[in-house]
């Protein structure tokens, strides 16, 4: 009886038995774990010292870079203005304020049974953009005004991602609910609006919306620059967004709709009541992957005159009293994306992990 | 009689309640919406268009362009017409994208096996490589290669030489160009007449298999008549090769093929960056087969190499299929950042050049995203084909 309660012996860890196993197991194997501990050690050494070892950290001039590292006096001499832009220095409180409210509003959703996280999560998708429409670009109540064309850096960004993600969210609702309607024409529009903006590169868009969109208005009607591209951002985004929630009305079963019809529920007391509080829950991992796609094609509204945090560090690298510091620039740009991006899809991969109740048939 | 019953029914709802009427309703009112927010386009593009002084029509496609580009596969001068730099566009761009995904497709098939090796090493520095590298904008990649490590190659007096063949410089890689002489049709000849050949022997052999049971090794035979046939062609006809190597002429390179810089950043980048998202796909698809269809082939006297070729990769394909079509449609659409480091591919050179000394920018725009379109729903429809050739055949 004991015998069969009892669990089986704990594999103990031998250092030897698991290089052998893991590493050596083969005569290939043994030669790839050579050439590549090879290639490791002698590329891993530089780097480390490039980036720590040799690097500047101190000093506050061009000069001060004598080390045969990195200069990152580069970096931390211009982190103004790689994370506010133009934006003036007086006036740089008020962005600090938004950072902060974003950081209260989405770093608890990282953490699980933090109190109150669905509410703060809420005020993160209604309260902070209307907070921030007012507070950013000022001109009411005694704020001064600042011209979105001092906007840049980090802060732009972010501005784009968390826009573009806001706003196509309900037009991707609408267009998905339109493409899974029984009226032909309706279908008919929205399934020739998603792929023709899906079919396009980001590029193309936010060409047109810089060119061509002034063309499309009545005269003497125009919209600031950075206002043009968020709108081609987030019809473009919208798309995606469609799919993304096309497939969560998809995995919702059909009973769902028919028991919903059989209350007697209107198309939009269906939907809105049964059918999206579902399909929305389903899809949020989805939802998290594409704001981490377009929070890193936000950087290509450099390439039409907007300075975000790509384009700051871009116009700051050919500086002449420099010398030689892109690389350090594109590493700081890099670790700055590969933070936000690394994190959002860790959290995605766990809230797929924790949404999958393996329903799924 | 029945239609009597029918009739007999109480009354229907009231017209405005009726779901059919309703949904024809609607539908009229968005499009009246529709048409009237298109008219309203139309009309406004218009007239701003006439208060600016911007013609209208595909009429500029046959004006000279005026303004030189530095790479074209299809003849090109600056006396040529804006319709021509469209090719040059079409053509670069296409070009960038068939490097892309055949590297980004090898180098992600790779890194995907490589993740699951059960050298661990070997599937640490893969996993490390893909969260690294996914998670960085392309874009910047794209910048880093080309401001920070090709512009930084030495100059062309000091090039990276390469047994005096190849030359790697800051203006570009230098490669020794094929120029084939007469007689040489006589190899593609036989290069054509060796396929022919090999397709022949892989139904014979299947044919025979299927009936004797035998295993013709058909990949070395055919490989040897690939191999050998043109060979003999090429000393029959009398090694009519030569080859073109690129020589310091002044300041720069001449002769041979150059692979721009812009090519090249562009190229790797875009290989690199798309690597790492087609290597998890393959990792998923692997993973996706499972354990019990390699036993079952082990068990079936399969060995490894087979087990993987006839049992596990078919299927897997079936996962991995239609995520890499996607992947594919994103690095042709991707292509497009060219612009930024001034790759002369269709956007760069036509929705950039050509549209600022014409200023149509309805038609070129129109042109340039019906080319995306296009380009988008072809992949889509030769991915879909095989897509269909390797799905489970149900009964």
């Amino acid at each position: 009886m004991a015998e069969s309660t009892m669990k089986p012996p704990k594999k103990a860890f031998h250092p030897i038995a698991w290089m052998r196993e893991h590493l050596f197991s083969t005569w290939y194997n043994s030669l790839l774990t050579v050439l590549v501990g090879y290639l490791l050690v002698t590329s891993v050494g530089p780097l480390v010292s490039w980036v720590f070892l040799d690097a500047n950290f101190r000093g506050s001039e061009p000069s001060d870079c004598t080390g045969a590292g990195a200069c990152w006096l580069f970096v931390s001499q211009r982190l103004n203005f790689f994370i506010y832009g133009f934006y003036p220095d007086e006036l740089q409180w008020r962005v600090d304020v938004m950072f902060i409210l974003l950081a209260v509003a989405f770093v608890p959703q990282f953490i699980e049974r933090f109190p109150g996280r669905k509410w703060l999560g809420l005020f993160g998708i209604t309260g902070l953009p209307v907070i921030g429409y007012f507070l950013i670009p000022g001109g009411l109540f005694g704020l001064e005004t600042v011209e979105s064309t001092k906007w840049g850096g980090l802060m732009l960004t972010l501005i784009l991602a968390y826009i573009g993600i806001l706003a196509s969210l309900p037009i991707g609702i609408l267009l998905a609910l339109g493409r899974r309607s029984d009226m032909p024409i309706i279908r008919g529009l929205c399934v020739v609006f998603i792929e023709v903006w899906r079919a396009v590169p980001l590029i193309t868009v936010l060409f047109m919306a810089s060119v061509m969109l002034p063309l499309f208005l009545p005269e003497g009607m125009n919209f600031e620059k950075l206002l043009r591209a968020l709108i081609g951002i987030t019809l473009w985004q919208s798309a995606y967004m469609a799919e993304v929630i096309r497939g969560g009305l998809q995995a919702i079963p059909r009973g769902q709709y028919e028991a919903a019809d059989a209350l007697g529920l209107g198309y939009w007391k269906k939907m809105g009541l049964i059918i999206l509080p579902q399909a929305l829950k389903l899809v949020i991992p989805g939802i998290v992957n594409t704001f981490i796609a377009l929070f890193k094609d936000t950087t290509l509204v450099l390439i039409i005159g907007l300075f975000d945090v790509l384009g700051t560090v871009q116009s700051t690298v050919t500086d002449p009293a420099w010398q030689n510091v892109a690389v350090e620039g594109y590493v700081f740009v890099a670790f700055c994306f590969w933070v936000f991006c690394f994190g959002i899809s860790r959290y995605s991969q766990n809230l797929e992990r924790k949404l999958d109740t393996g329903h799924k048939t | 009689m029945k239609k009597q019953t029918i009739d007999s029914r109480p009354a229907g709802p009231k017209p405005w309640y009726d779901p059919r009427v309703r949904s024809l309703f609607f539908q009229a009112v968005v499009i009246a919406f529709v048409f009237w927010g298109g008219w309203t386009l139309v009309d406004n593009t218009l007239s701003n268009m006439e208060s600016r002084g911007i013609s209208t029509g595909f009429g500029f496609l046959d004006e000279s362009a005026g303004f030189a580009i530095i790479m074209s596969l299809v003849p090109y001068d600056a006396t040529m017409s804006y319709g021509r730099t469209f090719w040059v566009g079409l053509t670069n761009t296409l070009l960038v994208s068939a490097m892309g995904v055949v590297a980004a497709t090898i180098l992600g098939f790779l890194i995907g096996v490589a993740r699951l090796s059960n050298n661990w090493l070997v599937a640490k520095i893969s996993l490390v490589y893909i969260e690294v590298i996914r998670n960085i904008p392309l874009l910047l990649q794209i910048f880093f290669w080309y401001f920070a490590v090709l512009s930084n190659l030495p100059s062309p007096r000091q090039s990276v030489d390469v047994g005096g063949t190849v030359f790697l410089n800051n203006r570009g890689l230098y490669l020794p160009e094929p120029l084939t002489q007469d007689g040489f049709g006589l190899v593609w000849g036989a290069i054509i007449v060796a396929i022919v050949a090999v397709v022949g022997l892989k139904r014979w052999a299947k044919r025979r298999q299927l009936a004797t049971g035998e295993i013709f090794p058909t990949f070395r035979v055919g490989l040897a008549i690939v191999v050998l046939l043109p060979v003999l062609a090429y000393f029959v006809a009398g090694q009519p090769l030569v080859w073109d190597i690129p020589a310091l002429k002044g300041f720069n390179f001449g002769g041979g093929i150059t692979l721009i810089p812009e090519l090249a950043a562009l190229w790797i980048a875009l290989s690199l960056y798309t690597a790492s998202f087609i290597a998890e796909i393959v990792r998923s698809g692997i993973l996706s087969v499972s354990k019990g269809q390699t036993e079952a082939a082990h068990a079936l006297g399969l060995p490894n190499g087979l087990t993987l070729r006839l049992v596990v990769i078919p299927q897997a394909m079936r996962v991995i299929i239609p995520p890499l079509t996607s992947q594919y449609l994103n690095l042709v659409k991707n292509s497009s950042l060219a612009t930024a480091i001034g790759y002369p591919d269709l956007v760069a050179v036509f929705m950039g050049t050509t549209l600022n000394q014409t200023g149509q920018a309805v038609e070129v725009v129109a042109i340039t995203m019906a080319v995306y379109l296009t380009i988008s729903l072809l992949i889509s429809l030769f991915m879909n084909i095989y897509n269909r050739a390797v799905a489970i055949k149900e009964r």
